[in-house]
């Protein structure tokens, strides 16, 4: 099945213009929404019954994380999360891009179905020029167009979106860090409970979602129940963005339904590089647990078929190593990520992240020892689990998995004091 | 002690639009988008008189500019060079050759990242994260524009082209 969601517009010629979104069905279920005072309760259940999973990382259930938005009548944010920067993660900047009506409809619901008159959309610093730009451009037409703002299309229901820009920290993207980061303070992520659905921004109830996850919501609203949770394969629902990035032909992003062979995802973006052999795959950002590429070639992209290999599908960031990489330098460059952006809040994090980069700089540097490796492999165990958001897990998770799926490379590394495959 | 900044009617209009976003009770939450104003029309970084200003106009305390300030990568509080070159090697680009792009510039414009040349056009900055363009690999960002699947002749003739 050929299906596209928040690929849909991409291959048009103006992409972003609202003629082309209008064309697609565009803003068809929120004008239904808006003239039949659709009840939100019957917003959430569809939502609920379709399978929508967040698609930022955790893959939560979107209908779920909504219901849990208290019912009485007070002040409620809806945060969509545009902060992309999970590394090997690149989806949400072409949604912004090619499609942001979409973006702008599925706020418009998800507003409309938690009771939020104000909605905010939270750009990374980075997406300053062309993101930004797009989405505050489509936003304009819809204002203009009565689509979204004060007494929309007469039916007496106000939502204002507003765009905000962060200025370059990864830690933003963690839901409770975006809150403090749009409150204006440093992006720290706070301890919950409380949830956000129960006491967010501004103290107020809020409900945070990712890019892609709103953008998928129109398409589903405007079709039958059970559409969305038929697209996919097997027991798997629905369909996701992947992007495939690394060793590859053709990297780019692919919206394939979710159980799609990791093998189908490979030929679409080219194969690998220069016909070379699949060494790794990290499949879902680089907080994941790297897979084996023999293991890879077995698995299918869905929930369950990734974690079956002790990974996980996270943001849809499919990271392709070919049989010339060296796992060690690798691994050092994604401990060296989070121990940059560690907000320094807990200290497992804080010193950990650190410990994990100069002990795998010093490996590489030919100075490491044999022990080490446990050493690593322990202070990884320490990180895990033990701090406020999932950062610590997220820069554990990879020391972990490139130890067990490659222990004889660190360990020829330690001893020769140069790479296996250099 | 460094002379007091007057913030200039034109990007207090701005500032207000920022706060015209949030409650009216709350101050604080214009100060990421303010900073990233005030050093865009400051050569590219804000000085403590500047900071000091904003906190004045924004009626919060000069601590919460300072910490938003020093937490958020893109704001820089030393003087740097006019044109902003983020160069991401991060796992995806390190895959696609990254760092000999990064090593191709140092050499190039005589800096180690961190640096801004001496004639202040460039800054090589540092902290880059993962820029997601991870499908365009290698890939850099000059002043927020992104430059993907780069080889180092390409570099090259971006770089020659920049005023």
């Amino acid at each position: 099945m050929n299906v596209k969601i928040c690929t849909e517009t991409f291959e048009s010629n103006k992409p972003a213009s609202l003629a082309t979104y209008l064309k697609y069905g565009g803003y068809e279920a929120w004008k239904k929404i808006i003239t039949e005072k659709t009840p939100k309760s019957s917003i959430v259940e569809k939502i609920k019954n379709s399978g929508l999973r967040g698609k930022g990382g955790a893959g939560f259930l979107t209908g779920l994380k909504w219901s849990f938005i208290p019912l009485e009548n007070k002040q409620k944010y809806l945060v969509c999360n545009s902060d992309e920067s999970e590394p090997g993660t690149c989806k949400d900047r072409d949604i912004l891009r090619y499609n942001p009506h979409s973006i702008i409809e599925g706020m418009l619901i998800a507003s409309y179905a938690i009771g939020a008159s104000v909605a905010y959309n939270y750009l990374r610093g980075e997406f300053i020029d062309e993101q930004k730009r797009v989405f505050d451009e489509a936003l304009k037409i819809a204002y203009q167009e009565n689509l979204v703002g004060k007494d929309i299309l007469s039916s007496s229901v106000s939502i204002d979106i507003y765009s905000l820009i962060g200025a370059g920290a990864y830690i933003v993207g963690e839901e409770t860090a975006m809150l403090e980061s749009i409150e204006g303070k440093r992006g720290m992520p706070r301890i919950k409970p409380p949830f956000p659905a129960i006491k967010g921004l501004f103290g107020k109830p809020t409900i945070i979602n990712n890019t892609e996850t709103l953008a998928s919501v129109p398409k589903i609203m405007r079709n039958e129940p059970d559409w969305y949770k038929n697209i996919g394969i097997g027991d798997s629902e629905g369909i996701k963005m992947f992007c495939t990035s690394g060793h590859l032909e053709k990297p780019g992003n692919y919206e394939i339904p979710l159980g799609t062979p990791f093998r189908d995802l490979l030929e679409l973006s080219g194969g690998v590089l220069n016909k070379g052999e699949l060494k790794a795959v990290i499949p879902g950002g680089s907080s994941v647990p790297v897979v084996k590429g023999e293991t890879m070639l077995q698995l299918n992209m869905d929930y369950e078929s990734i974690s079956s290999a002790g990974s996980m599908l996270g943001s849809g960031g499919v990271i392709v190593m070919d049989h010339t990489t060296c796992m060690v330098s690798v691994l050092q460059r994604i401990s060296r990520f989070y121990y940059a952006e560690s907000c320094g809040q807990c200290t497992p994090c804080r010193e950990g992240t650190g410990w994990l980069y100069k002990m795998l700089t010093n490996i590489l540097e030919g100075k490491g020892t044999i022990s080490d490796l446990d050493t690593l492999n322990r202070i990884a165990s320490q990180i895990e689990g033990h701090c406020i958001c999932a950062l610590g897990d997220a820069a554990a998770m990879p020391v972990r998995s490139f130890l067990k799926n490659f222990w004889h490379e660190f360990e020829y590394y330690v001893d020769k004091k140069q790479s296996m495959v250099s | 002690m460094t002379n007091k900044y007057t913030i200039p009617i034109a990007i207090k209009n701005e500032i207000d639009h920022v706060r015209a976003k949030f409650p009216s009770n709350e101050n604080k939450p214009a100060i990421i988008e303010s900073l990233l104003i005030l050093q865009h029309h400051n050569d590219g970084f804000v000085t403590d008189s500047i900071m000091r200003s904003l906190a004045e106009y924004l009626s919060v305390s000069e601590i919460d500019v300072l910490e938003v300030a020093t937490f958020y990568t893109m704001i820089n509080t030393e003087p740097v060079g006019r044109n902003v070159i983020s160069i991401c090697n991060n796992v995806s680009c390190m895959l696609r050759g990254s760092d000999d792009i990064l090593k191709h510039v140092e050499k190039k414009l005589c800096v180690k990242v961190g640096q801004s040349t001496t004639d202040k056009k460039f800054f090589l900055k540092d902290e880059i994260e993962c820029l997601a363009a991870c499908n365009g690999a290698p890939m850099m960002q000059i002043n927020h524009k992104n430059y993907e699947n780069l080889t180092l002749d390409e570099v090259d003739d971006i770089l020659d082209k920049i005023k």
